[in-house]
């Protein structure tokens, strides 16, 4: 098992945004996290890459507790975040966002052959190197944010809602770009609101509600199930 | 005409001393959006240096110059954790107010140590003057314009194309993301002070030379200046405060060259007024939008 989450608890003051969560993630798979807005999605990523600390509960990843690790160490094990709304940074232009990715490597024929990886991957970065990041479109600046987040070599890429916000012709590409970083061997856990497109890629998932799991299965299954027809894919 | 020019390089030297100090106030709004107040009293800490290392140690200017700096990036690096790092997320005014303290304590912990007195500076360089035409320009001028946009370009340098740099500026646009990929915020903040306490530093030991006096309280009007020189270039934008910086210089000596001495001060505060009334953004600052 790559990661392991057991009952997990995170609270914002006074709000229980997460409330004793448990689900696991293994080598090579994707994993999809699925749930209304609110549901505490984002707060357990923000806990699994170290922006917040969780009031009880474990992470626990290739064997180790990283609950309490600063981000910059998870970052350095191995874990790299696709934040939701992107969050590129604007003022630098996209090969600076890109070399932002790869802030913690010192390899560098490694971090080389990862821009031409990510520039195939991602031809209209490549178009699109010089200019400021911040003029890019929104689909553009999703591929951004998953290439800075690749450029970290991650054993395990943590994606919030890659697909918010875009046109339909962007989503189709995002989530064949995710099956296709699945290919080169990168464990994905993937969040979406998307719950036919996640499902539809995923070996398993989860189905989150108002901070609680509330169902679990294969990818196949949970597209299947009768209440995830209703609550989620308007069945 | 030859008055134009003539203030116009007295103008420039004056306002090459409050871009460096600009500087530092910007950066660091930038990243931990804090108005430093202390800031001014960081250049006063950079005279006071190069007044005791000339004087007692016998350093010549660019030791004197160098060492100030390291002295002050030191002194900044240690306020920032003592004082601003355990209210970082606190409401942005306790971090205000405590940098009011810090400055209160610098003047009057300077003032007790070594008294209130005035002190002449002692004069590392021989002051000499260039008559070009009908203008006139010291050695010390010269210096302060040359030295001041070397730092400046070095500091852009720093902030293009060094890690530390990228990781400042990605701080300041977006903390979280910042460490989504691995950037220690901590070091980074400290860095930034670091960078701009060592311009205060050097800002302070130039205008040591230039007016030749100093003293703990050296620091309030000038820190203040610069202050509305960064928020006159537009606050957190560090091409915005050199500007600022120059044309506050600038402002301060035409005033002055039309006899208004008296209100030299007063007008840059209308200065500030006026730039919050009618462009708050300041003059390179725009309105950022999100992308959706
Ligand atoms: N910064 C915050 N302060 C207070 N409550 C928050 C904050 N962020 C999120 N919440 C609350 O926590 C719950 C879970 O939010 P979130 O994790 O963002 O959900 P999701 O990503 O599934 O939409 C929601 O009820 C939300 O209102
Ligand atoms: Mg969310």
């Amino acid at each position: 098992m790559l990661l392991q989450v057991s009952d997990l608890a995170v609270n914002y003051g006074v709000i229980h945004a997460v409330k004793g969560v448990s689900f696991d993630v293994n080598e090579g798979e994707i994993v999809s996290l699925i749930g209304a807005n609110g549901a505490g999605k984002t707060t357990i990523l923000k806990t699994i890459s170290g922006l917040m600390r969780p009031a009880s509960g474990k992470i626990i990843y290739e064997g180790k507790e990283i609950q309490n690790k600063k981000s910059q160490k998870i970052v350095a094990d191995g874990i790299s975040q696709v934040p939701e709304g992107r969050h590129i940074f604007p003022g630098l232009s996209v090969l600076e966002n890109l070399q932002m990715g790869a802030f913690l490597r010192k390899d560098r024929d490694g971090v080389k052959a990862d821009y031409a990886m990510v520039f195939e991957r991602f031809p209209v970065l490549k178009e699109r190197r010089d200019q400021d990041a911040a003029t890019l479109s929104g689909g553009e600046q999703q591929m951004l944010a998953m290439g800075r987040a690749l450029m970290a070599k991650p054993k395990l890429l943590l994606m919030d809602e890659p697909s918010m916000g875009l046109a339909p012709i962007f989503i189709n590409e995002i989530f064949d770009i995710i099956q296709a970083i699945k290919k080169q061997g990168t464990t994905v856990l993937l969040i979406e609101q998307n719950a036919s497109k996640a499902l539809s890629i995923a070996d398993r998932g989860y189905v989150l509600s108002t901070g609680n799991i509330i169902l679990s299965g294969t990818g196949k299954e949970l597209l299947a199930n009768d209440e995830v027809q209703k609550a989620y894919l308007g069945g | 005409m030859h008055t134009v020019l003539q203030q116009l390089v007295n103008g420039l030297s004056l306002g090459s001393i409050y871009a460096l100090l600009a500087l530092g106030y910007t950066m660091v709004y930038g990243i931990i959006k804090l108005i430093n107040f202390a800031h001014g009293d960081i250049y006063m800490l950079g005279a006071f240096w190069g007044y005791y290392v000339i004087n007692q140690w016998h350093f010549s200017f660019w030791p004197a110059l160098i060492s100030a700096m390291v002295f002050c990036a030191l002194a900044g690096v240690i306020i920032e954790y003592l004082a601003y790092r355990p209210l970082r997320n606190s409401p942005r005014i306790a971090a205000l107010i405590t940098a009011i303290g810090v400055s209160f304590l610098l003047e009057n912990g300077m003032s007790y140590l070594f008294s209130s007195n005035v002190r002449s500076f002692p004069q590392v360089i021989a002051v000499k003057q260039y008559h070009l035409g009908s203008v006139t320009i010291s050695n010390i001028q010269l210096l302060i314009l040359v030295v001041s946009i070397v730092l400046m370009i070095l500091l852009q340098l720093i902030i293009k194309e060094t890690k530390m740099g990228k990781a400042m500026r990605a701080v300041s646009v977006d903390a979280d993301a910042a460490q989504l990929i691995g950037i220690n915020i901590d070091r980074t903040i400290s860095f930034t002070f670091a960078l701009g306490s060592a311009l205060a530093g050097a800002a302070g030991v130039l205008i040591g030379l230039y007016y030749n006096s100093i003293d703990p309280l050296m620091g309030m009007t000038p820190g203040i200046k610069a202050f509305v020189a960064a928020v006159l270039g537009g606050i957190g934008l560090i091409p915005g405060a050199a500007l600022g910086g120059f044309v506050i210089g600038l402002i301060e000596t035409a005033v002055q060259a039309l006899g208004f001495s008296a209100f030299k001060d007063a007008v840059v505060y209308a200065v500030l007024i006026l730039i919050l009334l009618v462009r708050p953004a300041g003059i390179l600052g725009k309105n950022v939008k999100e992308k959706v």
